[in-house]
């Protein structure tokens, strides 16, 4: 293989875990576009943050890529709408995250009348504060699955010094292939979309990050960087760096680490190591947005499993049901006995298809019966097989421990305030034991700790 | 189609691999020293076998239903209790004895401190500790293996000790055709148990690698000092319950440190103490304490080597 030479450097994290790819489902599968469904359910709010307002009221009309919702408060994003159609509803409704909240409900009259979208020629020449208020006003956010508004990570709060932007197209959760087929079919557009936000955060250095189960990508990037790099007003050059296919490799603290070996203190953001990450498919949206104008109504979405007859990625109108993008793809071969929003490692299980694809949502896994598995959770032998592979040092056993036994005086020492969950203590144990959940328990507790003192 | 959806939070794989499978993988590690044991001591290790496994399974099931505790038999942790028991006996034992030990180990060491992956000590040496206090002649009568001539003899290491006869034959201690418990003589049946433990990744090597190393360096400087007095390090390494002792039963996992650095102190803690025992304390062999000692430092060592904090 000629990839050895890569898979020898290819640099990583302390930790982790190697759980079957799965990728081979779509990871070929060119992006199809999927056609608006008759109704969207676009949730108000897509992000972290404060809430949103609806700006409208059942009876309006409007047009794709008309602001339907919005917050006064700069940790915010606003949604557009993407269809041209008819507010029918605005009530709580499923959702992919949080169960239920208020979302609108548009009827889609089919004309796919949009607002004017005001491209822009040369944005070098703007100031970036503009261009932050772009992006701002284009609804993007972490299109990675975390979901906090881009613009955010781009206003480098005073006092900070940022040199370095890390593009992050690890995509270590199995199964999703849609930043893969983004880099390689919008290579051009994301590396201008990087350009973009280098000159933004006016950092001296960029890097892809690019898993080494991706070297497809890799060489289609590195083709297209080439060509950029030579031109001298581009004077960052971007490097591309192959990482090793591991999980949670796309964690922005594995990859600092991975890549610049520093390490993010705790309760602290990249920003305090001088780096900023932002994934590939933010980083295309942010193209979109200055480039053409288009604010964020559709992403990319990998649906797959073995129970669907063709899986693949899709470009999808956001909120756009689940429902109607499995009838694109041909329906089931045999009912799903499990429906994953994002990847099996940190994607929330649904218990209907009608919940809608939101900026959030990276992909949908629906595991057949045959792949279900229902923990039967065994006790603790102190294997320790979560301190082995817990990415940023804790002991996942010990905190269980004192969850159960209601220990909280002794806690604090144990600082479960610093799990990123992954979720990867719970996939390594032998026990099969909600590690993960125990730390979110102890991790709750502490916060409720700190605020009222 | 909506009732029939299971949802439960993520992660929703899991790695290959559970608690009972592990079990499972010391039972198999455990089987060339069963068939060097049936070998070496014959009807006398195959009575022993049976009876402590099946005493161990017993006692198990008894005092969980007893104490209104789940039935866990099933999950094998019972039965690699029950032979690592019989491999630690000698081979002599009266069957009423092991009875006795088997309950210990089940009731007192592992179920009263709530089942498994609760207990602090190991159950198999806290079973034979009890035995070797009550019953300290029972427990230090050595049948030799059936293919020697002599129907009792010394251990290797009791040789060493009160007849000072240093002629070691490193072939019979390699093989285990020299007296001992059941399980504990045969050195090559035990590392090939070993290996498939370490490529199985059933325990971690830092254990018996600090264990075995500690106990080697030891025996080799000492027998460099006093030759006359000492044997050297490789016939430590080779004699007594050392390699069942770091390769079975330092390594259980719920009574062995968490953390990387804790092994490490672990396993040398325990070559330290079981040489401590052997060159300069009362009895030949001093695997048994070293291992119970360290048990019972475990939690201090778990709290005192904790990973540094990310970022810190």
């Amino acid at each position: 293989m000629v990839y050895n030479v890569t898979t020898m450097f290819a640099k990583t994290f302390r930790g982790g875990v190697h759980p079957a790819q799965r990728k081979e489902m779509t990871v070929d599968k060119k992006i199809k576009s999927v056609p608006a469904p008759p109704e969207i359910i676009l949730p108000l709010s897509q992000h972290i943050g404060a809430p949103n307002k609806s700006l409208l009221v059942p009876g309006n009309a409007v047009k794709a890529g008309q602001r339907i919702a919005a917050s006064e408060s700069f940790v915010s994003a606003p949604v557009h709408s993407s269809v041209s159609g008819r507010v029918k509803k605005i009530q709580n409704f499923f959702n992919p995250v949080c169960g239920s909240a208020p979302a609108a409900v548009i009827e889609n009259d089919g004309k796919n009348e949009s607002v004017p979208f005001e491209t822009i020629e040369d944005p070098y020449l703007f100031p970036k504060e503009r261009l932050i208020g772009i992006i701002r006003e284009a609804g993007i956010v972490g299109l990675g699955g975390a979901a906090f508004p881009t613009h955010v990570k781009l206003k480098i709060p005073e006092g900070k010094n940022v040199n370095t932007l890390i593009a992050n197209g690890a995509e270590c959760e199995p199964y999703l292939t849609c930043d893969h087929r983004l880099m390689v079919e919008r290579t051009d557009r994301m590396i201008k979309g990087i350009y973009l936000a280098a000159r933004i955060l006016n950092v001296k250095n960029i890097f892809l990050a690019v898993e080494q189960n991706k070297l497809g990508a890799v060489f289609a990037i590195e083709k297209a960087a080439r060509a950029i790099n030579r031109k001298p007003s581009r004077n960052v050059p971007l490097r591309v760096t192959v990482l090793k296919t591991k999980y949670p490799q796309g964690g922005e603290k594995q990859l600092v680490r991975a890549i610049l070996g520093r390490e993010v203190p705790p309760g602290g953001l990249p920003l305090d190591v001088g780096v900023v990450v932002q994934n590939v498919g933010t980083l295309l949206a942010i193209y979109e947005a200055v480039y053409d104008g288009k604010p964020l109504i559709e992403r990319c979405v990998t649906l797959t499993g073995s129970c669907l007859r063709e899986p693949g990625n899709f470009m999808v109108r956001l909120g756009t049901p689940i429902r109607d993008v499995v009838k694109f793809c041909g329906g089931f071969t045999e009912p799903p006995a499990k429906i994953i929003m994002g990847g099996p490692m940190m994607g929330v299980a649904q218990h209907t298809l009608d919940v809608p694809i939101v900026k959030g949502t990276t992909g949908v896994v629906f595991l057949s019966k045959k792949e279900l598995e229902v923990p039967d959770e065994l006790p603790c032998v102190r294997c320790a097989r979560c301190v082995d592979i817990c990415p940023v040092n804790l002991l996942p056993t010990e905190i269980m421990r004192m969850v159960k036994y209601s220990r909280w005086q002794r806690m604090e020492e144990l600082h479960p305030s610093d799990c990123i969950e992954c979720g990867a203590c719970a996939y390594a144990c032998l026990s099969k034991i909600p590690l993960a959940q125990y730390i979110k328990l102890a991790k709750q507790r502490e916060r409720q700790k700190n605020d009222e003192r | 189609m909506k009732d029939s959806l299971y949802i439960s939070p993520g992660p929703h794989i899991f790695a290959k691999g559970s608690m009972p499978r592990a079990m499972r993988d010391v039972i198999v590690a455990l089987i060339p020293a069963i068939f060097a044991s049936i070998y070496f001591f014959r009807i006398r290790a195959v009575l022993l076998l049976i009876v402590s496994i099946v005493s161990c399974v017993v006692f198990e099931a008894v005092i969980q239903a007893l104490m209104k505790r789940k039935i866990t038999v099933w999950d094998s942790s019972a039965i690699v209790t029950g032979i690592l028991f019989a491999m630690n006996m000698p081979p002599s034992l009266p069957i009423w004895t092991c009875v006795l030990g088997c309950f210990v180990a089940i009731g007192l060491a592992k179920q009263l401190f709530g089942g498994l992956g609760n207990n602090i000590f190991n159950p198999v040496f806290l079973g034979r500790a009890f035995l070797a206090a009550a019953f300290p002649t029972l427990m230090t009568t050595w049948n030799n293996p059936v293919t020697l001539d002599a129907v009792t003899g010394a251990t290797p290491l009791g040789m060493v000790k009160f007849s000072h006869d240093l002629s070691v034959n490193y072939k019979d201690l390699f093989i285990g055709n020299v007296s001992g418990s059941v399980g504990e003589t045969s050195a090559l049946a035990l590392i090939i148990g070993g290996i498939y433990l370490l490529m199985r990744k059933a325990i971690d090597w830092r254990i018996p690698l600090s264990y075995i190393g500690t106990v080697f360096v030891i025996g080799t400087i000492t027998n460099a000092v006093a030759p006359m007095t000492y044997a050297g390090g490789l016939f430590h390494v080779l004699a007594g319950g050392l390699l069942i002792g770091a390769i079975f039963m330092a390594t259980d996992p719920v009574t062995s440190p968490i953390t990387k650095k804790g092994r490490w102190i672990f396993g040398s803690g325990c070559g330290v103490i079981t040489m401590v025992i052997r060159l300069w304390g009362g009895l030949p062999e001093g695997v048994m304490y070293s291992v119970l000692l360290m048990n019972a430092v475990t939690p201090l060592l778990n709290r005192s080597t904790r990973p540094r904090r990310y970022g810190t």
